[in-house]
């Protein structure tokens, strides 16, 4: 195709180096741009950006609070990964986990008195059962009548989020509480900080999650015939794979990822059920899930940069920037890696010897 | 009780109207063969722009002016990514959702919460508005409304009656055809996607300009992927879309008066109802249950590329 002097030539192969450089690139092409929306709001991009990072990111308290806060966003963003990974556009993260964290929380609170490692042990199954059930509506939904899932799993983030209001404003509020917050589960489902640091041992369970998923992706037939569905649904069929089933086994797992995001905060962090607890981290998950090309390596990297990120925002607000910078950061980052994802499919030439060679033509 | 009814389908109409013009934008959108998932964040852009410039200047008209501006060139970037770069659309209209959210809340912050001086006030139309019961229900609303009056039969006509219509409708059928025929697809594409902003970003507008006088981070609530759903819900048809819009617009106030006269049940599970409500419309209406023949453009969400033709 020829536009003017411009050629644009597909691309057939990539090499890893451009795979990994091209987001890196276009992630600062995204700073850039944002550093023009704060300056246009009356600050200096540079003061905002080095006090961000030097908060976050340059020294040891920073970096293990990015590692804490970017726990449940791993978790999310493996929750949107798996399901991406199969085309299935899961953007009820946020709902799914807020279920999770309502049934597993519930337990906490209410369950009987049995030894504290079934009582985690259950919490932790039940957050997971919560947030994989919340998905398979959207999966049952999409398998048997074909109906977007897309809208499905947002409308169902709404619900989740005013059924959890209810539950804060209403019969779980603690005793004498007058903000929107239930009793602390008992101190000794407390999950332990590693060490000295302030990461929180929930990070075992992202990490074994991650790897797993990794190998299932890579290693196992499961795995390879995600991938056969997402490439080709036609083929899939045609092969006799059964796309129902991992309908219900991706949206489900998916969802169950995201609803483990409730038992590592509510275990580790937070230590009781508020409102609005999740707080968007399901819909940072899917930036986080775009970013990382679906590599569940590369979530868990890209979530602590991103944990960082939700952090910083307290060491600028100080000077009077919104926090909401960090979503904004977020969005404008992903649409620059959507446009430079362009340049890993197409090479784009600039021909200025098609003109001379046309002025020769006409000499 | 007449009177009761009266206010409640004023205000269904005032509802239907915000998210109205979202659909309708996204209907000549998706017609086209574009699929643009940001509404909500386009809507949000478009709420805080105009209320940032009523708020600076207290004029409604430069406000709209601005909207619509602020809406077409977020749709010009929308195009940019899906028609020229051929991205993937979801995704595409994901970051849109996601920047949307946070650069409004970004740009909004200093003004969250402060009510404006003016907004679009309610006009009685002379005359018409003195008609019983018809009159109080239509004819005693804002211009933004009105405005809407004209755009729906405006719409239907524009596609199903006009040639430029049916190059629309084709468009998101078979473009490789209209690319023959001489038609210049990607130019097209790019105007109806950057008109179904500016209509989202309108939108947006009807909530913090008309809707009520204040801007609060995030606050369309939802209603962009309620509008999103209408269009699947309408079967890209606007007539259909204004039976929907009514339809959510009646549900949601009946739920928010229900508190009133029912207090016994929580607030939350009536702010529950519109969502609910879109789920079952789309399970009706786009279960595959039903065996008919789609309305869906054929080439909707596909890129266009010449070299695949």
């Amino acid at each position: 195709m020829r536009i003017g002097t411009i050629q644009i030539e597909k691309r057939q192969f990539v090499p890893l180096r451009d795979k990994i450089l091209n987001p890196i690139v276009f992630v600062i092409f995204g700073l850039v741009f944002s550093s023009m929306l704060i300056i246009a709001v009356g600050f200096n991009p540079i003061t905002v950006y080095t006090r961000m990072v030097s908060y976050s990111f340059l020294n040891l308290r920073g970096i293990s609070g990015s590692i804490k806060a970017g726990l449940p966003l791993m978790l999310c963003g493996l929750s949107v990964s798996i399901a991406f990974k199969m085309n299935m556009n899961n953007i009820g993260a946020e709902g799914q986990y807020a279920i999770g964290a309502i049934l597993g929380g519930g337990f906490a609170l209410f369950g009987p008195d049995l030894p504290i490692t079934v009582r985690l042990i259950v919490m932790f199954l039940l957050c997971a059962i919560g947030g994989g059930l919340w998905a398979i509506i959207a999966a049952a939904l999409k398998a048997f009548w074909n109906v977007n899932e897309t809208i499905v799993t947002l409308m169902l983030n709404y619900i989740a989020l005013l059924f959890m209001d209810y539950l804060c404003y209403g019969p779980w509020m603690a005793e004498k509480q007058t903000s929107p917050i239930s009793a602390t589960i008992p101190k000794g489902m407390y999950l332990p900080n590693i060490g000295n640091s302030r990461i929180n041992s929930g990070i075992v369970v992202a990490i074994v999650i991650a790897i797993v998923l990794y190998i299932l992706f890579k290693y196992t037939t499961t795995g390879y015939q995600i991938d056969v569905i997402r490439n080709s649904l036609k083929s899939a069929e045609y092969a006799g794979i059964n796309v129902k089933k991992y309908i219900f086994i991706v949206l489900g797992l998916s969802g169950a990822i995201a609803g483990l995001a409730g038992f590592v905060q509510i275990t580790g962090v937070v230590h009781r059920i508020q409102a609005q607890l999740p707080g968007g981290s399901g819909y940072t998950g899917i930036v986080i899930a775009y970013l990382s090309q679906f590599n569940p390596i590369a979530v868990i990297i890209i979530a602590i940069l991103f944990g960082g990120l939700e952090n910083s925002c307290a060491a600028v607000q100080i000077m009077g920037v919104p926090s909401q910078i960090a979503t904004m950061l977020q969005g404008s980052i992903m649409i620059f890696v959507i446009v430079g994802e362009f340049f890993n499919h197409y090479r784009v030439y600039i021909n200025r010897v098609d003109q001379k060679q046309m002025k020769g033509v006409a000499q | 009780m007449t009177a009761f009814i009266v206010s409640i389908c004023a205000a269904a109409i005032v509802y239907a109207v915000s998210i109205l013009y979202a659909a309708i934008g996204e209907i000549f959108t998706q017609r086209a063969g574009i699929m643009n998932l940001g509404i909500e964040g386009v809507m949000l852009m478009g709420a805080v722009s105009g209320f940032l410039v009523v708020h600076g200047t207290n004029s409604l008209g430069l406000a709209f002016f601005t909207v619509i501006l602020v809406g077409a060139l977020l749709g010009l970037i929308f195009a940019f990514l899906t028609v020229t770069l051929k991205a993937d659309q979801t995704v595409c209209g994901m970051a849109f959702l996601i920047f949307g959210s946070g650069f409004s809340g970004f740009i909004g912050k200093n003004v969250t919460s402060i009510a404006s001086a003016v907004k679009f006030e309610k006009i009685n139309i002379p005359l018409l508005s003195q008609i019983p019961i018809i009159g109080d229900i239509f004819f005693k609303q804002d211009i933004l409304v009105y405005l809407m009056y004209l755009i729906i039969p405006l719409s239907i006509f524009y596609i199903y009656r006009t040639k430029p219509g049916m190059i629309l409708r084709a468009l998101g059928e078979n473009p490789a055809a209209l690319d023959a025929a001489g038609i210049n697809v990607f130019a097209l594409r790019y105007a109806y996607v950057m008109f179904g902003c500016a209509m989202a970003a309108i939108s947006g507008a009807c909530i913090s300009l008309s809707y009520t006088n204040f801007w609060n981070e995030g606050m369309t609530g939802g209603k962009g992927w309620i509008a999103f759903s209408l269009v699947a819900f309408s079967g890209w048809n606007p007539a259909y879309a204004v039976l929907g819009a009514l339809l959510f617009g009646g549900i949601s106030i009946i739920g928010i008066n229900m508190q009133v006269y029912l207090p016994g049940i929580p607030s939350q599970f009536y702010s529950m109802l519109p969502y609910a409500a879109t789920v079952v419309a789309l399970i009706i209406t786009t279960g595959s249950f039903r065996k008919k023949h789609t309305e869906e453009p054929a080439a909707l969400c596909q890129k266009y590329d010449r070299e695949n033709r």
